[in-house]
């Protein structure tokens, strides 16, 4: 313990030492997004050590899909990372027609980009405001979910569901999108645009708010790709990587003639393709700012991919496809793909002995890794810091314990 | 009051004085638990306009008028919980002792002219002292709930408020210079006449000293970005966390109650107490300004300028609070170190040097014919006993310093 406060170079100035502290943050906690149990060990205000407990929203996802057919397995999948349901169903969709070399219509493909960035926004809006709720300021927060609504208010059209949607499925989508439907959804992109705006003012350029983030759980690219970070949090940190450009070709494939950019810092500077703020003079690759900064981009990002898949699906004749009958037989053998979530990169595995139920599935969880560094993050930082580290990790309890 | 009492009625003194006591604590008392009910109104609207939401607005027909009354009577029908650990002694009297803090500071807080619960010649003083005292209730309250939160609470407060004492005091002198009293009274009625004469535009060093006083009572009345003691999403609700019911509400009662006392405060200090910006009565010849002579009603609407300048005050620290993020206990104790204290100084030295080098303002004679209206009717009122009987007090406050420093 007191090694640990010796070596940290960014302790040195509180040098008065009191007796440590055992403090459970959560399960029941305000800032811990749902029922995270955080053990800190800490001197006065200084964490000197934090350690992550998990298990409270365990509700064995994996055991109950190997007592279902594939299909109807794709609820359950919802309920992982809830924020990102339409996510969640393509990786596990994708992974079963990898098993099955089965490919969707090219319709049904637009139209799950179109669907899945559209949820990539919705779950961006909720880490932002969520992170605003850590810092302990409330409008963002509100803000975010004014625009989220008019999100859930389009997926509440297509599938009924306003969070746990089970609209993409194995073999194709549950059905297609109501008349209308695609104008309603270019009128929201058209008023959303202008509220990033608002955002960055609120938080992004917000001299405290860059204050609390900036320089505050700084994770190396090393670190990161080390403890199996992914997503926004490993892009936070320079690493280049997008499965969406550098996955397996099952996944790009959909993605194919969709230009984008990977929203990360290269040669000092993120993508010039949109008006955004600049980087503070404070922040420092890999820190909390960055992490949220990166979000922030792929919203932007999102949108443009969102307006190309309009087209491109608008401009698709022919059936959307039916999706594949619900006690589908499995060829013997396994697959696993990853795919892009919101949160990271999700992976599904799923063995098949020839029958319809699977003989094991398996998901990767990209919450559960971008979790596992927070102890290396939270070492000799504050109090205050550690909701600020954990928020800007933006876990889903839901995914990690599955 | 007390002498209409003794002489012409002809009750005992004690008695008299303990009827007038007795009334004027009831009457704030009733400011203040109010003016706590209108202001959690007032911040739910507030913070649902900002948030682009409705807020209450069923509860008593229209707008949720009476939302804060209706919560009131919930929270008295609440359990009163006390944690197995918790010192029981303490743990009861910590809400109160929060709450008599704020209480008593108002009894030298005047509304208008002579419109004070008591008039004391160090009332300044005694407003800040006595409104620091709140910070006992809360170290209290987190010492006894046998909570580590909130203890962690309780701990931030004590070292905010107590560092944030200082540049708030340096900042109250600075008025007490110019006004050369202590008594609020005095101090507002020197700002008499056109919004020119208020303090905050006296010279420019005043003006910013406005905005350091301003900051360090949002911290040191525990408002955000500066509410580390119950910084919800780090402490679950800091020292209150163990609190439920009555006694929580009076922790609430006590925040609310310090927030209009510090704005009020801002008000009778900086921007002319219950002066308005344009002297109506005095052009209207109803008075000389509100002097003592001036009619009940003309201190009623002096009442109503305080109430409304004190308002603004809370309107914006509801408005902060509703916008930014909290900050960090470091950088808290780096604002008041190394910038709210240091600027404070700084600009204390500055408007000393102002007072004797440049004492009529840089357009000369506003400053000085006002103070020569007001001089005049407080040599007329130095014969009545309340009034501050300073012998210096009829010189201008230049030449008062010239002459203490000779």
């Amino acid at each position: 313990m007191s090694q640990i406060l010796d070596e940290d170079q960014r302790i040195i100035e509180f040098d008065v030492r009191t007796d440590e502290m055992l403090v459970n943050m959560g399960p029941q906690h305000p800032s811990t997004h749902g029922v995270l149990r955080l053990v800190l060990r800490t001197d006065g205000e200084i964490v000197s050590e934090m350690e992550p407990h998990i298990g409270y929203l365990h509700r064995c996802a994996e055991k109950i899909g190997e007592n279902l057919t594939a299909r109807q397995w794709i609820p359950y999948t919802d309920r992982m990372d809830y924020l990102a349901a339409m996510n969640m169903n393509l990786g596990w969709a994708l992974t079963v027609e990898k098993l099955l070399r089965y490919q969707v219509s090219e319709k049904a493909r637009h139209l799950r980009v179109l669907i899945t960035e559209l949820n990539r926004i919705a779950s961006h809006l909720v880490g932002m405001g969520a992170y605003g709720l850590d810092l302990g300021t409330f409008s963002p927060f509100l803000y975010a979910f004014r625009e989220r609504e008019k999100l859930l208010d389009l997926f509440e059209e297509v599938c009924g569901a306003r969070l746990t949607y089970s609209y993409i499925t194995v073999g194709g989508m549950t059905a297609d999108l109501p008349p209308g439907w695609l104008q309603r959804c270019e009128a929201f992109l058209d008023q959303f645009e202008p509220v990033i705006r608002e955002y960055h003012t609120l938080l992004t350029t917000n001299a405290i708010f860059v204050k609390r983030t900036a320089n505050i759980g700084v994770l190396s690219p090393e670190m990161a790709i080390d403890y199996g970070c992914t997503g926004p949090v490993l892009r936070g940190s320079g690493v280049d990587i997008d499965l969406r450009r550098d996955g397996e070709s099952i996944y790009t494939a959909m993605y194919d003639g969709y230009a984008f950019e990977v929203a990360v810092m290269k040669n000092g500077h993120y993508p010039r393709d949109h008006e955004y703020p600049a980087v503070p003079r404070d922040a420092v690759l890999g820190d909390c700012w960055h992490r949220f900064f990166v979000r922030m981009l792929e919203v932007v990002q999102s949108m443009d991919l969102v307006r190309q898949s309009i087209d491109r699906y608008s401009q698709c004749k022919g059936p959307l496809g039916e999706p594949l009958k619900l006690a589908e037989k499995l060829p013997a053998g396994d697959a696993y793909l990853e795919t892009e979530c919101p949160k990271g990169q999700m992976g599904f595995y799923v063995v098949s002995d020839g029958t319809p139920i699977p003989w094991r599935v398996r998901a990767r969880s990209s919450a559960f890794s971008n979790l596992a560094v927070s102890p290396e993050l939270c070492r000799g930082c504050l109090i205050a810091d550690v909701p600020a580290v954990i928020g800007s990790l933006d876990v889903v309890m839901g995914e990690i314990d599955r | 009051m007390a002498e209409f009492l003794i002489e012409t009625i002809g009750l005992p003194v004690w008695l008299s004085w303990t009827a007038i006591a007795g009334l004027s604590a009831f009457l704030i008392l009733n400011v203040i638990a109010g003016g706590a009910l209108v202001f959690i109104w007032a911040e739910r609207k507030i913070a649902a306009r900002i948030q682009d939401r409705l807020g209450p607005t069923r509860t008593g027909g229209r707008f949720g008028w009476l939302q804060s009354l209706a919560d009131g009577i919930k929270l008295l029908a609440k359990e009163d919980l006390m944690p197995d650990g918790a010192d029981a002694l303490l743990f009861r009297i910590a809400p109160y002792v929060s709450f008599c803090a704020s209480f008593c500071a108002f009894i030298a807080l005047p509304f208008a002219f002579d419109v004070v619960g008591q008039r004391l010649n160090v009332g300044v003083f005694f407003v800040v002292a006595v409104l620091g005292l709140e910070v006992f209730g809360v170290i209290l309250a987190g010492y006894a709930s046998a909570s580590k939160w909130s203890l962690f609470g309780a701990m931030r407060e004590a070292a905010q408020v107590v560092s944030y004492e200082v540049p708030l005091g340096m900042c109250v002198v600075v008025p007490v210079m110019l006004a050369g009293s202590m008594d609020l009274v005095t101090i507002g009625e020197k700002q008499a006449g056109w919004a020119s004469n208020w303090f905050i535009f006296h010279d420019p060093f005043t003006f910013i000293i406005f905005w350091v006083y301003y900051t360090c009572a949002l911290a040191s009345v525990n408002r955000a970005p500066f509410d580390l003691a119950e910084a919800e999403s780090e402490l679950v609700a800091g020292f209150h966390t163990e609190y439920s019911g009555l006694r929580w509400s009076f922790f609430f009662m006590a925040e609310y109650g310090s927030m209009f006392l510090v704005s009020a405060l801002a008000a009778i200090l900086f921007l002319g107490g219950w002066n308005g910006p344009v002297p109506v009565s005095k052009l209207l010849g109803l008075s000389d300004g509100m002097a003592v002579n001036a009619p009940y009603a003309l201190r009623l609407l002096g009442c109503v300028n305080l109430f409304l300048k004190a308002a603004v005050g809370v309107f914006v620290m509801m408005w902060i609070r509703w916008t930014l993020p909290r900050l960090r206990i470091d950088q808290v104790m780096t604002t008041c170190l190394k910038y709210c204290t240091p600027i404070a100084a700084a600009m204390f030295v500055g408007v000393m040097l102002w007072q004797l080098f440049l004492p009529g303002g840089l357009v000369p004679g506003s400053f000085q014919n006002a103070a020569g209206v007001r001089e005049g009717w407080l040599e007329q009122s130095g014969s009545e006993e309340s009034v501050n009987k300073d012998s210096l007090s009829g010189i201008t406050p230049s030449r008062r310093i010239a002459e203490v420093s000779r």
